[in-house]
């Protein structure tokens, strides 16, 4: 049985992976048209450094991302807190409150978010984006925080605290430590949401300020040469990078451990 | 409890701020956040809905009921929409099945650091961008595509099995773009499945089916709930994907809405469509919920 379930797997892997490899590979190849057989370049490569737009789209993409997870993990960390270890007067509504963002397809908040911002005069480009990825990141991050809370025993702060620890001391000394590898994942969920996020930035995105997503989605549309594979696995490897780094991180009392 | 006892067990002096101040100040961020940008947003929409036309320039805004009638008076309307919630579902479907047991899979049969390997692996392709996803998917079920091209390097006269532009083509790019939140749900929920549950049924007979159907699929009934509520949501509303993969059959709710903010200008029609939508979407999640608690509590 063991077998068969690493056989499984495994052959979810290759699904996961396969495109991304067939991605990859594809922007060291010369046909411009993806045609087989392999014939290795770095064509491509040299392509991109001369392609301002696409590099500065790039930067944008990843500028939003980390703006959006410190944002968005600081400020859903501290509503996971109150929604899911006091109790007040119309909690329940307050955590109906989140699924909006989750629960409304993204087409719909980010086409409601351009006509709001185009009333209102906040206009679009970057700091509208902004705007919109912390919106829909916070959800996720108060979800995966409250989850590590409800799984985290309540009564272990109060021990700390019957044994005269005050509030405060007993979050930062207890709380908070063991609370730490949800928060990182949360941050870690909040970084892909924006990073990932095409919807919204589509819709909110102005000539000259986009993301990569956006400027991606237009190159598809317009003509598409292996350059796009190119950023794309460039993205990939940083992005990577980023991922393995919190992984590291977060490994003390991380989330696969189970003593 | 009498109340002399929780009165003197609470180090409730030492409390510098009022309990509900301190509770306001850590939601207040949060929920400020969403209602300008989503709520107001929302609210700002449904208005819309009622306009007769796009209010730019001078022309002069009118109130009208006319958008809502958009499913009568354009009846290829209802083809898309049921398309649209078959995509959603059978790629929720998919990757439920597919998702749980992989996480079953990462718990039960791998520990220790490969599991975390293998777990941040399976969540890696978050952080690749969708659309090259979905756009490498081309590459390979296109005909003549790397698909063919690996089968004909076995069987040289294969016939051609690429299915791009099918409606296939566009579930299988969802489930390839979703599947990692659908693995993450799951295996939260069941890592905190206590082992001895597992170990006394087994001690009592229990053959793997029992366990799994009777034991492991309602503990991580939270998780798949929260990964099916995370995937079936983007999925219905997607337009890129569709647009892609799907070619011309690709016509969904999305790209009919997308268009009219897009390409029609037609912001109203858009809104009141969206605002379809969404009710579409809330009573889809009413009926589920109401399945789901059913089988939570049994």
């Amino acid at each position: 049985m063991i077998k068969i379930a690493r056989l499984f797997l495994a052959l979810v892997l290759v699904f996961l992976y396969l495109p991304i490899i067939v991605m990859a590979a594809m922007g060291f190849n010369a046909s411009p048209l993806y045609a087989l057989p392999f014939d290795f370049t770095t064509h491509w490569y040299q392509e991109l450094a001369g392609n301002g737009r696409l590099i500065e789209a790039g930067w944008n993409s990843i500028w939003l991302a980390v703006l959006t997870a410190v944002i968005a993990t600081a400020l859903g960390t501290l509503a996971a807190l109150a929604l899911w270890r006091r109790t007040f007067r119309g909690r329940s509504i307050l955590r109906i409150l989140l699924l909006p963002p989750i629960a409304i397809p993204w087409l719909i908040t980010g086409t409601a978010m351009l006509v709001f911002f185009f009333w209102t005069g906040i206009g679009r480009g970057l700091h509208a984006m902004l705007i919109g990825h912390v919106a829909l990141a916070i959800p996720y991050v108060v979800l995966v925080v409250g989850t590590g809370l409800q799984t985290l025993r309540a009564d272990l702060e109060e021990a700390a605290m019957s044994l005269g620890s005050t509030p405060i001391h007993a979050f930062f000394r207890v709380t908070l430590p063991l609370l730490l590898p949800s928060i990182v994942g949360a941050a870690l969920f909040a970084f892909a949401v924006s990073l990932d996020q095409f919807v919204i930035s589509y819709f909110l995105s102005v000539p000259g300020m986009t993301t990569l997503p956006v400027e991606i989605y237009s190159a598809i549309r317009k003509g598409f040469t292996p350059e796009i594979n190119a950023i794309s696995t460039i993205l990939l490897v940083a992005s990577m990078i980023i991922i393995l780094g919190f992984a590291r991180f977060a490994r003390p009392g991380g989330i696969g451990e189970r003593s | 409890m009498p109340p002399e006892a929780s009165a003197a067990g609470l180090p409730a002096t030492r409390r510098r701020m009022p309990s509900w101040l301190a509770t306001a100040a850590l939601l207040l961020p949060s929920y400020a956040w969403l209602t300008l940008a989503v709520l107001l947003p929302l609210a700002a929409m449904f208005a819309f809905s009622f306009l007769h036309a796009t209010p730019l320039g001078n022309k002069p805004v009118v109130w009208t009921l006319e958008q809502y009638r958009a499913f009568y008076d354009q009846p290829y309307l209802l083809g898309v929409a049921w398309a649209s919630l078959s995509i959603g579902l059978w790629t929720t479907g998919i990757c439920a099945v597919v998702g749980f047991a992989a996480a079953l899979a990462l718990v039960r049969a791998t520990a220790g650091r490969a599991r975390e390997t293998l777990l941040i692996l399976v969540l890696l392709p978050f952080w690749t961008n969708g659309l090259v996803r979905v756009f490498s998917w081309t590459m390979v079920i296109r005909e003549g595509g790397f698909l063919d091209v690996f089968v004909r390097w076995f069987w040289p006269s294969a016939p051609s099995l690429g299915f791009l532009y099918t409606t296939p083509a566009i579930v299988l790019g969802l489930v390839h773009g979703y599947l990692p939140y659908m693995v993450l749900t799951c295996y939260i929920a069941l890592l905190s499945v206590d082992e001895a549950v597992i170990e006394a049924a087994q001690s009592l007979g229990a053959r793997w089916w029992t366990v799994l159907f009777k034991i492991l699929v309602p503990l991580a009934a939270p998780g798949l709930v929260t990964g099916a509520i995370l995937i079936f949501v983007p999925v219905i509303g997607a337009f890129m994907e569709p647009r892609i993969l799907g070619g011309r059959v690709g016509v969904t709710m999305g790209t009919v809405i997308e268009d009219q903010f897009t390409q029609a200008f037609n912001w109203p029609l858009g809104s009141a469509l969206a605002f379809t939508m969404l009710a579409v979407v809330l009573a889809v999640f009413a009926t589920f919920s109401g399945v789901l608690r059913r089988s939570a509590t049994t």
